[in-house]
């Protein structure tokens, strides 16, 4: 036989090889009366999903998102918002608002120990106290709008009626949209103003150990700031960031992200959010009821000398040796 | 009592989009919003199958549970409709819808969004405004459902593969087409909406 006879019978043996392989598959594609079976290669809708988490598709029309033909989890979604964060939500907050009830009546508000001097020193400045309260109030303001979305039905509703409720939620919104802004900046200042006084150090353990002077009410060792303070303001910059990146996320809905991305966004800010309020709530309760002397820190930016020698010892040495060096004076004399 | 359903047939759906121009046009939809769409699978590819979607007017529907201000509900016949004059625009039914029906046709600052709008099965508010009136018509949509008529989506079908009606009247009528015809790809979404398939 010729070259080329060769390689003609051989590619023709090949090719019927390949078409008798093949007969199943052929024979599947047709049907039992030989006709072409149309579902041959379509996938059920339960497959579909069971292999990827929503269905998409080619769309005709410019809106991208609505190429999304079916996703179930917007009802594991519902579930979420409905059931886990109600629950979770309640037990969080009033479960802190029980806490803090209980600490007030086991032990009271705590006193300064010596009692007031009448002398004072300088705590807070200025600007930190500018930076302090832009944060707070926003943040309370974000608080009560955004417990609306998700508490406002329930309690609310029943009491103001379904066109007021809707009005007065109408500007919830905005409001929470917009106070928004001034609370990333007042986070921005408090993060970069108290960074290197809530850097942990060596006494932070010596307070620890000493249960941080809530047991036996014996005054414990502390910096600018004690641990349970350094403790409040790092998971405050984790949580803030947090609730900022995705509330952003939020704001600007399906810019970058899809539809499984933007239920994500919600899920963090919702969760980070409520643990947050019951972390401030904790902080409120400190800095006001909670504690003789410690309020006037934020609110006047002086301190009582005796109050900051109980509660801050390690710090009033370092600014009392200042000013010794100095020679300005940072306590004053009541007037 | 008829439970209102869609269904359509993604072995008839040939992608005309006639059901979308004609509820754009019965219901004076805005400009770039699409209360109904048809969303190819495979394209191109063996196995395409198109499937008109809009509302599916759920059992349990997510989109009413989520909504902070409660202004979506389900009637009588199991149609979901909502009120406008509540709606806040938070756009979490579209969070919790698994077929993306709401639309929201205003795009305002920070995701503002404005009334959520949405198929409502023709059957125009059921809200303050009186039924077939001009106020309900402008901000609802056309009321078919009030005449005894079906939604036009459904009657513009040019394939009949988009079925609307009572729930198990169609789910019969795609039964036999399944039967008659030997395949059939399922209904698509029933399982999600209405907690049911068709087993054929």
């Amino acid at each position: 036989m010729t070259f080329l006879a060769q390689i003609r019978l051989v590619t023709c043996a090949m090719m019927l090889l390949g078409i008798v392989a093949s007969s199943p598959a052929i024979a599947q594609k047709l049907g039992p009366d030989g006709a072409p079976n149309p579902t041959a290669s379509v996938t059920s809708e339960r497959t579909l999903l069971q292999q990827v988490p929503r269905v998409e598709g080619r769309i005709d029309i410019p809106d991208t998102k609505a190429a999304v033909l079916i996703q179930p989890a917007g009802r594991t979604w519902d579930y979420f918002h409905e059931v886990l964060l109600h629950w979770g939500g309640a037990i969080v907050i009033l479960g802190m608002i029980v806490v803090l009830g209980a600490a007030y009546l086991i032990m009271g508000r705590l006193r300064v120990t010596a009692g007031r001097s009448g002398q004072k020193i300088v705590r807070f400045k200025a600007f930190e106290r500018f930076a302090h309260w832009l944060t707070a109030v926003s943040f309370v303001i974000l608080g009560v709008t955004g417990l609306n979305i998700t508490f406002g039905k329930i309690l609310l509703l029943p009491i103001v009626g379904p066109d007021a409720f809707s009005d007065i939620s109408q500007v919830a919104k905005y409001v929470h949209n917009f106070t928004s802004f001034s609370f990333v900046a007042g986070l921005v200042f408090i993060i970069a103003i108290f960074f290197k006084d809530n850097i942990p150090e060596k006494v932070d353990l010596d307070w620890i150990k000493q249960g941080g002077g809530f047991i036996k009410n014996k005054h414990a060792p502390a910096g600018r700031f004690n641990p349970g303070e350094k403790l409040v303001y790092w998971l405050s910059l984790a949580a803030g960031v947090t609730v900022s990146i995705s509330g952003f996320l939020l704001l600007f809905p399906f810019f970058e992200t899809n539809i499984a991305e933007m239920q994500l966004a919600q899920v963090v800010h919702a969760v980070v959010a409520v643990l947050f309020i019951a972390l401030i709530l904790g902080h409120i309760y400190i800095g006001t009821l909670g504690m003789e002397g410690a309020f006037e820190a934020m609110g006047t930016g002086e301190v009582d000398l005796n109050w900051a020698k109980e509660h801050h010892d390690l710090w009033v040495a370092r600014e009392l040796a200042s000013e010794g060096r100095q020679g300005r004076p940072s306590a004053t004399p009541a007037e | 009592m008829a439970r209102m359903k869609f269904l359509c047939d993604a072995d008839r759906c040939i992608d005309c989009n006639a059901c979308v121009t004609a509820c754009k046009n019965e219901n004076e939809v805005p400009w770039g919003i699409n209360r109904r769409r048809v969303v190819t699978i495979n394209d191109g590819k063996p196995g395409e199958r198109s499937v008109s979607m809009a509302c599916m007017h759920c059992t349990d529907a997510p989109c009413a549970a989520v909504c902070p201000v409660t202004c979506i509900y389900p009637t009588e016949d199991g149609i979901v409709l909502h009120s406008k004059d509540l709606c806040i625009g938070c756009g979490y039914c579209f969070y919790a819808c698994p077929f993306g029906a709401p639309q929201y046709p205003r795009a305002g600052n920070f995701g503002s969004r404005g009334k959520m709008d949405k198929c409502t099965y023709c059957a125009g508010g059921g809200g303050a405004e009186a039924s077939g009136s001009a106020e309900e018509f402008e901000k609802y949509g056309s009321n078919r459902f009030g005449e005894g008529k079906l939604p036009l989506c459904a009657e513009m079908c040019s394939t009949k593969s988009l079925l609307a009606g009572d729930g198990d009247i169609i789910a019969q009528i795609y039964k036999e087409r399944v039967l008659k015809r030997g395949y059939g790809s399922g209904a698509w979404g029933w399982m999600t909406a209405y907690h049911e398939g068709i087993e054929v």
